[in-house]
């Protein structure tokens, strides 16, 4: 069969679909047969590659175009400008900066990686469902080598010179975290990856299993060579369908292909993966919470130590990674630890994906080297504020830091965060106008921890919604004169004496909103408000405290 | 040993020690809540924070174990801001009804409140009222008042196996309570009430008799006959502020009196009775098994407490034909009372009312028992538990300590040390083994004053045996034989030992004791909190000097015994005591 002159790429994910893509993709590969173009033209489904808000997008290689909100009424006008006459249609054409795509036929990813794509670099230029196309494009490579020529010892050294650090939101060192497990003994050993995604805002992880799912289970079983483990599991929201049909196709592609099952690559080690689906619990993010999910029982975090490397699943030494994290294995390993850090910061080398989304005119999926400032962001990736004055973001979900203007320019990584007293997180990036009252939107922060607290520990359980509560009165200017103090105090202690981060990390949004927007948010105290106390019975306080 | 220092005291502790008790060897008490030794310890309520340098936050010091070189501060402003602020978030949402609350003056919280000088709630309070559920004979569970520390959970899954009770909902929701939400009655519950004897608060509590109690004693047309427990004399003092193991049982008679109860009687006469009955039950099978080689389930299991009962026909329904047929001393008491007593004082039994006072939550279920009327009435019409007699005192403005000693009435206030020791794990047993021993060979058993040391003491599963030799004519069939016998307390023991006799009873058991709270008797969910391994030692220790202390040790030496078998009963396992003294049992299997 002669090479086909051009490809049509249509991502499919649980955005486009709902936007039509299925059709689409259908409309565009009836209406090529129609004209007779099947041959020339083939169409292929991928997975997102960046935009979220521009409906159906079709990407055309190697035109380099991309056309954005499209309806099946537009293919067949498409299709005769662009296929038959070889006209660009330019009405359709993604506003603001193109995202990176490489050209059609590009097999060496290190192309794509050099313009800042590791992890992302098969996201929405393969079918995702082809085994064939991951591995044209290097995959599997990095397993093969680490097999075949490494000793576990030297790839966890690999991993340590490259300095990557975990993507989960604590920015742990992944080789020094898997260099606790490895000399644990212990006949099974497992390996999680962490893809319960719970930080609302964030969904990265979806999008890289969705459109790369084999370079996860690559980093999975590359990290169980390592480790000295036999299995890995999986640990997915149920709400990722996709992502999870995805992932079992590839688990299968791979069996049948030999990356995974007994004596991998005709060595003597032998790895298999299997997918538990999550319940959707946040607190099932939590590593011990998720491994107690995963054992059949309430999600709660266990007490620690002992920690997972010691005593995780079913007592066995476990290490519990981050999808993205482990999604960074295989190109380190394929390239090397210097490689990696040419990208991004000393402290945090490498890329960092970000979903980034609210007020600006091109919310979606990002990749950039770590250390871009959070004004590059907005104002370069994301295409400016669509609407209104810069407010404030929110890194990394609801249990993230609110930053004011004044940290625009700080580099985003995990220390140059740390060092202006805020954490980086998991990876959603929220841009919010000055549209949005702070008070309302630390309202809605709260109301989701309260609702998703596990309710084990007292202070989480009790404090977010006593903090929830203070934070409904100042929205409604309903708040007591000592409203701010006491929600100061639970924050601050909060931090220092929950259980786990879930019960931790409420102080994040707190603290940081106080820090800089306490005026705003001291506007919702009513200084002639009657706080009941003590000496009132409980029928005044029905009356006294407001509902 | 580890070194580390608290509060710059230098302490050396062996490895596995919870900072929590490396601080109490330098002198310093951090505060607790959730952490009770030997139940539970989830670490969740922070009341016991503190700083350990480096670590990034706080630490709960009750499972925090100690390493070397550790360096501990408990007095810091963040600690104690913290532990202040974990006590305050929980009054914050905990009922302000002090006052009017079972457990005022005697609850955990208020006492870490006034500890860390808490003054103020600045935080309102706003919560759902929940239903209480009062759905048992035995329990009341008030779940606004809880704290969600998990000790009855700890106690309920882990000391008793029956795991009726786990937290449901999430978040500040949560609520603990037995399946998805069905009141206890509903659900596998053996009413043993020792989640009620942890309780730091008043979420949970027995079902108050008082009041019932109170109005029959006030009304002159009743006979108010009243007997107590062997466990009560060694704990009751405890609500009196005396100290864990004081006897208090002349005491406690003259108060009793004082409450106007027309007879002061003993529950130990029955326990007594319960001996002769069930030891003779015992031979019996042991005959029909070794001679007449007929079909007869051995080993046989002690049945004198209910929680025990109940658990048989919850979990192990195969095994009710190896529970002796033997009503507990309670019930026997209630039957003969409105029997025998009656009759010998020409009193209208219908007049007649037992009050039972019992260590015991699940005395008050086994007495609303459908079976527990033999006597043609309810046998017995009221139990209260060691804490509501106390409270009942109190009530009654009885100067408790310093009342002078009275003594039971006759006849059903005489017992022996025999029946004082049903008050302890391996108490029935060491009274089966004296009487049976005796009974078989003519002679008293063979060991230091009687005791039978192998089966005193708070392991959970215990063993002893004793050869028969030498045997009366009409035993001769057990020479030679060695019985076996085993004692289990506290429900998860006793699972133990049912699932080693379910699977074919490998050490060759003849006889099993069960008691269903941990310690037996003494420790039962109806005693004065908080009960400790200390306090059960305690409390033990005094029940055996009460034994040693009687003239007569042994039951079959009781005259008041000899003298209802005479005028009443007949004979052990006879036709009366058939009717009166034995019951059966049901499966409750879900």
């Amino acid at each position: 069969m002669a090479k086909p002159r051009t490809y049509v790429l249509v991502p499919i994910d649980t955005n486009t679909v709902t936007a039509g893509a299925r059709e689409v993709k259908n409309a565009i590969s009836a209406e090529i047969g129609k004209r007779g173009l099947s041959d020339e033209i083939t169409v292929v489904e991928t997975a997102a590659f960046g935009p979220t808000d521009a409906g159906v997008l079709v990407a055309v290689q190697p035109d380099n175009v991309v056309y954005a909100n499209i309806t099946v009424a537009n293919v067949a006008e498409i299709v005769e400008e662009h296929f038959v006459k070889g006209r660009q249609c330019k009405k359709f054409i993604l506003a603001g900066e193109k995202p990176v795509l490489p050209k059609a036929g590009e097999t060496d990813s290190r192309k794509l990686q050099e313009l800042g794509r590791i992890v992302l670099d098969n996201c929405g230029v393969i079918d995702p469902e082809n085994i064939k196309e991951y591995i044209a494009r290097d995959g599997y490579f990095a397993l093969g080598k680490t097999v075949t020529e490494l000793k576990p010892e030297e790839v966890i050294k690999v991993m340590k010179d490259s300095g990557l650090r975990g993507r989960g939101g604590a920015g742990f060192p992944t080789g020094l975290k898997w260099s606790f497990c490895a000399p644990v003994k212990s006949k099974e050993k497992y390996v999680i990856c962490n893809a319960d995604e719970g930080e609302p805002g964030t969904f990265k992880d979806r999008l890289i299993m969705e459109g790369d799912p084999h370079k996860v289970i690559e980093g999975m079983t590359i990290c169980g060579y390592a480790i000295g483990g036999n299995k890995g599991f999986i640990y997915i929201r149920g709400e990722y369908k996709l992502s999870i049909q995805r992932l079992q196709k590839a688990i299968s592609d791979a069996r049948e292909y030999g990356f995974l099952g007994k004596k991998i690559f005709g060595s003597t080690f032998s790895f298999d993966i299997e997918i538990k689906i999550g319940a959707g619990a946040y607190v099932c993010g939590e590593e011990t919470a998720l491994i107690e999910s995963m054992e059949g029982k309430r999600g709660l975090p266990r007490l620690k130590p002992p920690f997972p490397a010691q005593c995780g699943f079913r007592g066995k030494p476990t290490n519990v990674n981050n999808v993205e994290t482990l999604a960074n294995v295989p190109p380190i390993i394929r390239n090397g630890a210097d490689w990696f850090k040419k990208f991004g910061t000393a402290g945090t080398p490498g890329t960092k994906v970000y979903t980034v989304l609210g007020h600006i005119n091109r919310p979606g999926l990002i990749e950039v080297p770590t250390g871009v400032t959070l004004r590059e962001v907005i104002y370069g990736y994301g295409g400016g504020m669509k609407s209104g004055k810069f407010h404030f973001a929110q890194l990394g979900g609801t249990a993230g830091d609110i930053l004011g203007e004044e940290m625009l320019d700080v580099p985003l990584d995990y220390d140059a965060m740390q060092k202006n007293g805020h954490v980086l997180g998991s990876g959603a990036i929220l841009i919010v106008n000055d549209s949005v009252d702070i008070k309302d939107f630390l309202y809605s922060c709260m109301k989701f921890f309260v609702h998703e607290s596990c309710g084990n520990c007292n202070p989480c359980r009790n404090g977010l919604k006593i903090i929830k509560d203070i934070t409904q009165r100042l929205k409604e200017k309903k708040g007591y004169e000592d409203d701010i103090d006491g929600m100061e105090e639970i924050s601050m202690i909060l931090k220092s004496s929950a259980f786990c981060p879930l019960g931790q990390s409420p102080a994040e949004p707190i603290m940081s909103a106080l820090r800089y927007f306490k005026e705003e948010i001291k506007q919702g105290i009513d200084s002639k408000a009657v706080k009941p106390t003590i000496r009132h019975t409980q029928r005044d306080l029905i009356t006294l405290a407001p509902v | 040993m580890i070194n580390l220092t608290v509060n710059t005291v230098p302490v050396s502790v062996d490895e596995g020690t919870t900072v929590l008790d490396a601080a109490a060897k330098a002198g310093i008490k951090i505060p607790t809540l959730c952490h009770l030794d030997g139940v539970s310890s989830p670490g969740s309520c922070r009341v016991c924070l503190v700083e350990i340098k480096g670590a990034r936050t706080l630490q709960p010091s009750c499972v925090t174990k100690v390493a070397e070189g550790m360096v501990v501060s408990t007095n810091t402003k963040l600690a104690r801001d913290a532990r202040r602020l974990s006590v305050e978030l929980m009054l914050a949402n905990h009922p302000w009804d002090c006052n009017a609350c079972k457990r005022n003056n005697d609850c955990e919280l208020q006492t870490l409140s006034k500890s860390m000088g808490i003054s103020e709630v600045r935080f309102p309070y706003e919560k759902e009222e929940l239903p209480i559920d009062n759905s048992t004979p035995a329990l009341v569970r008030d779940m606004n008042k809880c704290v969600l520390c998990r000790r009855c959970i700890g106690v309920c899954q882990d000391i008793q196996g029956v795991g009726s009770l786990a937290p449901r909902l999430r978040g500040f929701d949560t609520v603990i309570g037995a399946g998805s939400g069905e009141n206890l009655c509903d659900a596998i519950c053996v009413q043993c009430g020792q989640c009620s004897a942890v309780c730091p608060v008043g979420a949970i509590f027995e079902k108050d008799a008082i009041k019932d109690v109170w109005k029959e004693l006030d009304n002159p047309d009743k006979y108010v006959v009243v007997q107590t427990a062997p466990a009560i004399r060694a704990a009751l003092g405890e609500c009196f502020g005396l100290k864990p193991g004081t006897l208090v049982t002349g005491k406690m008679v003259t108060a009793l009196r004082r409450l106007g109860f027309k007879k002061v009687f003993d529950t130990n006469f029955t326990a007594d009775l319960t001996i002769m009955e069930e030891g003779s039950e015992l031979l019996t099978r042991l005959k029909t098994a070794l001679v007449e080689k007929g079909n007869v389930s051995l080993p046989m299991f002690t049945s004198c407490s209910p929680g025990w009962i109940n658990y048989m026909e919850y979990f192990h329904p195969n095994l009710l034909p190896n529970l002796s047929t033997c009503k507990s001393p309670q019930q026997m008491f209630g039957a003969l009372a409105k029997t025998y007593f009656a009759q010998k004082e020409k009193i209208d039994p219908s007049k007649i009312v037992v009050v039972s006072i019992m260590p015991c939550t699940a005395k008050k279920f086994e007495c609303d028992r459908e079976e527990m009327n033999s006597s043609g009435f309810k046998d017995v019409d009221y139990v209260l538990t060691t804490r509501e007699l106390g409270r009942m005192i109190t009530e009654a403005g009885i100067d408790f300590v310093n009342l002078e000693n009275g003594e039971q009435d006759a006849p059903m206030g005489l017992s022996t040390g025999a029946a004082d020791i049903f008050a302890n794990t391996g108490g029935v047993m060491e009274a089966a083994l004296r009487t049976v021993y005796e009974v078989v060979t003519g002679r008293e058993i063979p060991m230091n004053k009687l005791h039978v040391k192998p089966v005193q003491g708070l392991k959970g599963l215990k063993e002893a045996s004793v050869t028969l030799t030498d045997c009366k004519p009409d035993w001769k069939f057990l020479e030679g034989v060695t019985a076996k016998v085993a004692v289990a307390h506290g429900l998860s023991n006793a699972k133990e030992a049912c699932d080693l006799v379910a699977a074919g009873n490998k050490h060759g058991w003849h006889f099993i004791e069960v008691m269903c709270c941990p310690g037996g008797c003494i420790g039962g969910g109806g005693q004065p909190r908080l009960t400790t391994n200390e306090v059960r030692k305690a409390r033990m220790k005094a029940i055996y000097k009460e034994d040693e202390g009687r003239p007569m040790r042994k039951s079959h030496d009781n005259p008041a015994i000899t003298q209802i078998y005479k005028e009443f009963l007949e004979k052990p396992l006879g036709h009366k005591s058939h009717e009166l003294l034995h019951t059966h049992y049901h499966s409750k299997a879900k």
